[in-house]
């Protein structure tokens, strides 16, 4: 048997077929399945909808969370990075308008503008005075510059264009990343001159380098063209290109979901910088800021799958527990209701066999009498002619009265409901006393018989009239089943503290296998041409059951019989105990 | 010895009446409760074998109304129901101590009616 196999419960195979058109009441298994199923289905439904709902819930929450977070961070830096422009060119604004192009003109005073702003802001490199015809006229600084001509470069074409200008990042002569910074003055007389002033990046390096941002974030700035104006942890050098594209123009701060070059999925943010040529770009990995969503998410799925299974497992086990309870429950009913079949069939042919009994026992009584009229006259008036024979015919229809005189008997007590009286009993000393009634047959036939029973077997409490009929119909029976020097083994053993087994052996004919069954039916004879009535066996079934006991039978066609009586040391009365005597 | 043989069947008590003469027993016989109590009002028995189950009068009806009058009148039962013992677990109670199952072994009767007659 496979494991499965020993799994299934009972019910599992089980069909009613007799249940008919009911028979779906009594499928077990599909009760079972019925129950699993929506049991299960009630329970995981809610739970499955729940938990999807809340995993994209929370997926949803943690992903515009990480959005709203970026565009955050970008609108902050962009304060900052723009205050620092405002800054330092509103200073030079103020070195523009406070001074007129003479006094910058002075060696001293714009080595001391220069000094002081490179106490107030830091970063600045030199400054320097340019006319309009694009001279450099003074210059304070490392560079010796003074004296060259801007004329021809764009920033210049630039800032006397607009007035203001700020430069892309370049490196500069030392080759240190640079922004330029130009502010033009025009006087009311038409003449005007400009400030222009080098900033070292390396503040607004620091000022983006502070921020410390979770998920690989990378905080830098670009130019229009997309070359990057400050170093980036993940995206490249001061001046190299950025492998993404440029964000289109917005005037307000963007944050979106796109691909880097590796393909992985970013969140980016931008916002062009006023007023300069920078864009303030922030990109996150968005894997790492979903980290903490994917142990979460571990987290409930490995609590559904817990509930699931557990619920599954409840489930399966009341499902099982419950539809058994009700198979056993049913099963118990089916066997009630045979032994109720039983009974009253039982009932039946006892009240068949008293009647029959009694209606045959008179005409029986008046052939006896008549047949021992004859015999009589024929003993007592000796007459003469044919008188031996017709003796000898008398003989045989006295003998075949006394026959059918056993058959009514035993119908009768078959049928009858006697009072059962307990007393103490010896069993061996029973058997004997039993066993004297074979003596003779015994002798006659050379049949051996043995009694095996040990000292210590108890006095048990029981029915003496019941139990000689009892052991009278076990041996008769085997004595017919034996050829003539058979040998019958009479064993009485202590079975447990509770019953004693007494086993009576032949080494007769046998019963075959199909017969076994049947043997304690009532009117079951397979001797019924030799005179057997059909009844002793049913009745000794029936004599010990009603003193608590069990009878059982095996055999071997060709070898013999065993019947095994299970008595009970203490008999129990129990209520009805008479009152039928089938069970 | 006198003896009256009871029995709804005229054939059994005649017949058994007959045997016992046989055997030196005088035995008169009743085929009812009826005839028997009339037979024994006229002269007293000393025996009466008796079927239990006769229409009317039955045996231990019988005897019970017998047991005043002549309290030394012995009774024998017959039936043709149930063996010994479920006889005396019925009519143990009735006073039936003398109690045969048909068909009658002529000898037992015999036997039964000298036990009767010792007591």
């Amino acid at each position: 048997m496979s494991f499965i196999e020993k799994l299934k419960p009972d019910f599992w195979d089980y069909r009613d077929v007799a249940a008919g058109p009911r028979e779906k009441l009594f499928n077990f298994h599909r009760m079972w399945e019925l129950t699993v199923f929506l049991t299960a289905g009630v329970a995981f439904i809610p739970l499955i909808a729940l938990a999807v709902v809340d995993y994209h819930v929370t997926q949803r929450s943690i992903a515009s969370e990480n959005l709203l977070r970026t565009a955050r961070l970008v609108s902050n830096t962009r304060r900052s990075i723009s205050f620092f422009f405002t800054q330092r060119r509103a200073a030079l604004d103020f070195v523009v308008k406070e001074y007129n192009f003479k006094t910058l003109n002075e060696p001293g005073v714009l080595n001391n503008i220069l000094q002081n702003l490179k106490i107030s802001f830091g970063g600045i490199t030199d400054i320097g005075l340019i006319d309009p015809l694009g001279n450099q006229r003074n210059y304070v600084g490392p560079y010796n510059l003074l004296g060259k001509n801007y004329s021809e470069q764009d920033w210049y074409q630039e800032v006397c264009k607009r007035g203001v200008y700020i430069s892309n990042v370049f490196l500069g002569f030392r080759q240190v990343p640079h922004i330029v910074i130009a502010i033009k003055r025009i006087l009311p007389n038409g003449f005007f001159y400009v400030v222009r002033t080098t900033l070292d990046t390396g503040v607004l390096d620091d000022l983006l380098s502070g921020f410390e941002l979770a998920g690989k974030g990378d905080i830098f700035m670009i130019n229009r063209e997309g070359t990057l104006q400050t170093p980036s942890l993940y995206h490249g050098k001061v001046l190299q290109k950025l492998s993404l594209p440029v964000p289109e123009y917005a005037p307000k701060t963007r944050v979106f979901e796109g691909k880097n070059a590796h393909n992985d999925p970013v969140i980016i943010g931008y916002r062009y910088i006023s007023d300069t040529p920078f864009i303030l770009m922030v990109v996150k990995h968005e894997r790492e800021l979903m980290k903490s969503w994917y142990e979460t998410r571990i987290k409930l799925i490995f609590f559904l799958t817990v509930s699931i299974i557990v619920i599954l497992g409840v489930v399966v086990g009341m499902a099982t527990y419950l539809v058994n309870k009700i198979y056993v429950a049913d099963q118990a009913r089916i066997a009630t209701l045979h032994q109720v079949e039983y009974s009253n069939k039982m009932a039946s042919i006892g009240r068949l066999a008293a009647g029959v009994a009694h209606e045959i026992n008179n005409p029986l009584a008046i052939i006896n009498e008549k047949a021992g009229l004859i015999k009589d006259l024929l003993t007592f008036k000796k007459t003469p002619a044919g008188g031996d024979r017709l003796l000898g015919l008398v003989d045989a229809v006295l003998s075949s009265v006394k026959r059918a005189g056993t058959i009514t008997k035993r119908l009768l007590s078959f049928s009858r409901q006697s009072e059962i009286s307990i007393q103490p009993i010896e069993l061996k000393e029973l058997i004997e006393e039993v066993l004297t009634f074979f003596e003779k047959e015994a002798e006659y036939r050379s049949i051996a018989i043995s009694t095996e029973a040990p000292e210590h077997i108890p006095r048990i409490e029981s029915d003496r009239g019941k139990l000689q009929e009892i052991f009278l119909n076990l041996f008769n029976n085997a004595c017919s089943a034996m050829e003539d020097g058979g040998h019958l083994a009479i064993q009485i053993r202590r079975k447990d503290t509770n019953s004693v087994l007494v086993t009576v052996t032949d080494d007769g004919c046998g019963i075959p296998k199909e017969d076994l069954e049947r043997i304690f039916e009532p009117f079951f004879s397979t001797k019924t041409k030799k005179g057997g009535t059909g009844l002793g066996l049913s009745l000794t079934a029936n004599f010990v059951r009603e003193l608590g006991g069990t009878i059982t039978v095996e055999s071997t066609t060709g070898k013999g019989t065993t019947f095994s009586v299970t008595l009970p040391v203490r008999m129990e009365r129990k209520e009805g105990n008479n009152v039928c005597g089938y069970y | 010895m006198r003896i009256l043989l009871i029995d709804d069947e005229e054939e059994l008590v005649s017949t058994l009446a007959e045997r016992l003469s046989f055997r030196g027993i005088d035995a008169d016989w009743a085929c009812s409760g009826k005839d028997a109590l009339k037979k024994i009002e006229e002269t007293p028995y000393d025996i009466a074998v008796v079927d239990i189950k006769m229409p009317k009068i039955g045996g231990l009806e019988l005897r019970k109304m017998m047991a005043g009058k002549y309290p030394d009148m012995k009774f024998i039962f017959m039936t043709g129901h149930g063996s010994e013992e479920d006889f005396r677990a019925g009519s143990e109670a009735a006073g039936a101590e003398y109690y045969l199952v048909k068909p009658v072994d002529i000898e037992e009767l015999i036997r039964k009616m000298k036990e009767a007659l010792k007591k």
